[in-house]
């Protein structure tokens, strides 16, 4: 007799994933996919993807799924959640997307409280197109347009958005997690999980903001992107949670 | 006892696994997969643990833990 300890969970397609090796995307994919299959709400799941590396997480995730336009995800999971309010909608956004030309979008659906789940992927960087300059890159960071490394003289200073959305009323859960380590990729779970909990429960505006590796983007192998992790993007982006308004 | 099985059609060698096994299981195959890749793969099953760190890292859910 053989029982399964760990295996694909079910809200994933066979589809394998287009990320470059040792990519933190994939294993996001994967804990969005379990939370979705332990809380046994694959039916009523509506994702919604964003335009960046993941743009084609429609092929991956085995539930509804929207490809929306830049940065627009928590305007299209409003509409969707709006309209069908029995669906769990998530909008899965990276942070050229979300904290870039997306800011707009994502700051007022926190303010109006929409009862959302947004997973936003924060590797400091544009990824898809090719390493340029993301609001999220560190100081002194070298990316394609920031060629001596980011000066905050001339391109100013990185942008937390945990820390920025926790000032709106409108936001109850906001927490941020890595996947460096199996550690921190079972506290990421943990989030995640509780962030679709929250949006079964009705309790409004939840992000939780996972800060994952660029090995292909930061020029270094996939040990070292780790390394960047956890000596140059933690110090900037602590992990924590921010707000938890479920908790009372 | 448990054992690992990775497909060799999804792992891009990355090594998350390998780095993450607590109990240095893992390692580098000696053939190239289909994709061009010297996957990860089983050295040693007999130390396993079961302890599925290996599938918690894997990006690629290329990595299935079962107990016999």
């Amino acid at each position: 007799m053989s029982t399964i300890l760990a295996q694909k969970p079910k809200s994933l397609t066979d589809k394998p994933m287009h990320y470059c090796p040792g990519c933190g995307h994939g294993i996001v994919h994967r804990l969005i996919g379990e939370a979705i299959d332990e809380l046994n709400i694959a039916e009523r799941v509506i994702g919604v993807a964003p335009v960046g590396c993941a743009v084609f997480a429609d092929d991956y995730f085995a539930c509804d799924t929207v490809q929306g336009a830049h940065g627009r995800g928590p305007a299209i999971a409003t509409g969707i959640k709006r309209s069908k309010p029995e669906a769990i909608v998530f909008s899965y956004q990276g942070d050229g997307d979300l904290a870039s030309i997306g800011m707009g979008e994502i700051v007022h659906a926190a303010v109006r409280s929409e009862n959302i789940t947004v997973i936003f992927i924060n590797n400091a960087i544009y990824g898809m197109t090719g390493g340029q300059m993301a609001p999220t890159t560190l100081v002194g960071q070298v990316a394609t347009t920031a060629p001596k490394g980011r000066d905050p003289k001339l391109q100013g200073w990185p942008i937390n958005m945990c820390e920025m959305l926790a000032q709106i009323t409108g936001s109850k859960y906001l927490e941020r997690v890595a996947v460096d380590t199996p550690q921190h990729v079972m506290a990421a779970k943990k989030a995640i999980k509780k962030a679709f909990e929250n949006q079964v429960k009705g309790m409004g505006f939840g992000m939780v903001e996972v800060i994952s590796q660029c090995p292909t983007n930061w020029h270094a192998d996939v040990q070292q992107s780790l390394e960047f992790v956890r000596t140059k993007m933690m110090p900037q982006y602590p992990l924590g949670v921010f707000k938890d308004e479920g908790a009372n | 006892m448990p054992r690992v099985e990775v497909d060799a059609n999804r792992c891009k060698a990355c090594y998350l696994c390998v780095n993450a096994c607590p109990k240095k299981c893992l390692g580098k195959s000696e053939t190239i997969s289909k994709k061009g890749y010297f996957t990860a793969e089983m050295k040693h099953p007999e130390k396993c643990i079961g302890c599925t760190m290996c599938y918690m890292m894997c990006p690629d859910i290329a990595i299935k833990v079962i107990k016999d």
